[in-house]
């Protein structure tokens, strides 16, 4: 009897206080069957990957609007990557700019949703990727 | 995929992710997950494992992290367990309780996991126990589990640890509601959390009225009433002496190891009304015979009993089953 959900973490890394954003979406993805595991804010890299080590989530996702993405997600990776959790699925969002989303998606990062997304994409597109992996790991993880 | 053997080595070593990993596979139903315990259970039973309840808001995870730091104060090492409710619509959960524990994210001697309730409704989550025994095997000392915010009729806990610690607090009903039964009954240590608040000091000799006005039998444990404002640091000494009164209490006449072993009793049971349940229920199983017996007109306990004592049948004569 397996109960398979898709576990994500939401962080705020770095110094912007601005977390509206990242609930909203917290809660989009919970709607949407997901376990979140949310940090709260002024998380650092390290901070953050260890969370995600501790509850072994599926997908991490970073809200950043200070404009420090380029400096904050490569450094998530790298700590997520030093633990062996290299498989995990990185998604951003915030305020960044076109040029910096294809640079980042490029370094490994999944997929960047910019702003006025629907919160309803997001969600699906996490659903869609995770059932791919899923299906290919014949179920188990 | 990694193999059960493969994690539990892994676990050997001291890396974190496995614990983290045997416990997702505990509460996926994933069938490495007995295997991989079988191979660890003979390292499971040093750690003393503490449950946190009371009602949504009354300082669980605050009074949790501040425990977790008396505990690494005095060097022992803390594995935390944190039970939140999941939605019973889109079965889906927001996981916050780190939030309040945000500090000992870095310390490499405090594992934190958050849980979701999933299909439980007593307050745990039916791989709590799992998570402590994968944590216990680690060798994390202490084993905190603060459960989902209860109200009257949720006690999982009290069949998952050694010592159940309620926490209440003030402005959330008179006296009345503290002698009901419940909750109250299944403390070993109750805590008037936010002791600084008006209404506080109500609370506590209320409460201890009601410990006081409630029979028990010989020798049995008193549980004390203890006041502490978590929020400010304040009183959590206290809270943790009467844990370890209560464990003093425990160690004597072989109680902890009875406590265990109904602790154990009921992990079973639970398993095997789960795997049962899977089997009646499940494809093929008895929901259509319980349909056409209920549109024939019988009553829900006519068809009951006719169910049951089809099972029962089978159940007291295994050998025919084996050889039909």
């Amino acid at each position: 009897m397996t109960d398979r959900k898709i576990r994500v973490l939401v962080g705020k890394p770095g110094l912007d206080g601005h977390d509206r954003g990242a609930k909203t979406v917290a809660t989009v993805l919970r709607d949407h069957g997901m376990e979140v595991i949310y940090t709260g804010l002024h998380q650092t890299p390290e901070m953050i990957a260890e969370v995600a080590a501790q509850e072994d989530v599926d997908v991490v996702g970073l809200s950043i609007l200070s404009g420090a993405h380029m400096e904050l997600f490569p450094r998530v990776r790298a700590e997520l990557e030093q633990r062996g959790l290299g498989e995990v699925m990185l998604v951003g969002g915030g305020i960044i700019p076109p040029e910096d989303a294809a640079a980042l998606e490029a370094q490994g990062y999944a997929r960047l949703f910019g702003p006025g997304t629907p919160t309803e994409e997001i969600a699906e597109w996490i659903k869609a990727r995770m059932g791919e992996r899923l299906a290919a790991e014949g179920g188990g993880a | 995929m990694s193999s059960a053997a493969d994690i539990v080595e892994r676990l050997r070593a001291g890396e974190r992710v496995a614990v983290a990993r045997l416990i997702s596979w505990a509460e996926n139903g994933d069938a490495r997950f007995a295997e991989a315990l079988g191979s660890v259970f003979e390292d499971v039973g040093r750690g003393r494992r503490t449950g946190i309840t009371g009602p949504p808001g009354a300082g669980k995870s605050t009074l949790t992290n501040e425990l977790t730091g008396l505990q690494r104060a005095a060097g022992r090492t803390v594995g935390i367990l944190a039970v939140d409710p999941s939605s019973p619509f889109s079965g889906g959960a927001l996981l916050g309780d780190r939030i309040r524990m945000e500090e000992r994210t870095s310390d490499p001697g405090v594992f934190i996991r958050s849980m979701a309730s999933r299909g439980s409704h007593g307050g745990l989550a039916r791989a709590a126990i799992d998570a402590c025994d994968v944590m216990d095997a680690f060798g994390y000392e202490e084993l905190l589990v603060e459960t989902v915010g209860v109200g009257q009729a949720e006690f999982d806990v009290m069949e998952a640890v050694d010592t159940v610690v309620v926490v209440l607090c003030p402005g959330a009903g008179d006296g009345i509601q503290a002698m009901k039964a419940g909750l109250l009954e299944v403390a070993d240590v109750l805590v008037v959390n936010k002791a600084d608040v008006a209404g506080a000091e109500r609370l506590l000799t209320d409460l201890e009225d009601a410990v006081a006005l409630r029979r028990r039998a010989e020798g049995a444990w008193e549980p004390p009433v203890v006041a502490c404002s978590a929020g400010r640091g304040e009183g959590v000494e206290g809270v943790w002496e009467a844990v370890e009164h209560h464990r003093r209490w425990l160690a004597e006449d072989g109680r902890l190891r009875a406590r265990r072993a109904r602790l154990r009793i009921a992990q079973v049971r639970g398993a095997v009304a789960e795997g049962l349940a899977a089997r009646l229920w499940g494809s093929g199983g008895l929901t259509e015979r319980a349909r056409s017996l209920l549109e024939e007109g019988g009553t829900p306990y006519d068809v009951a009993a006719d169910l049951l004592s089809a099972v029962s049948a089978r159940v007291v004569e295994p050998e025919e089953v084996s050889g039909s």
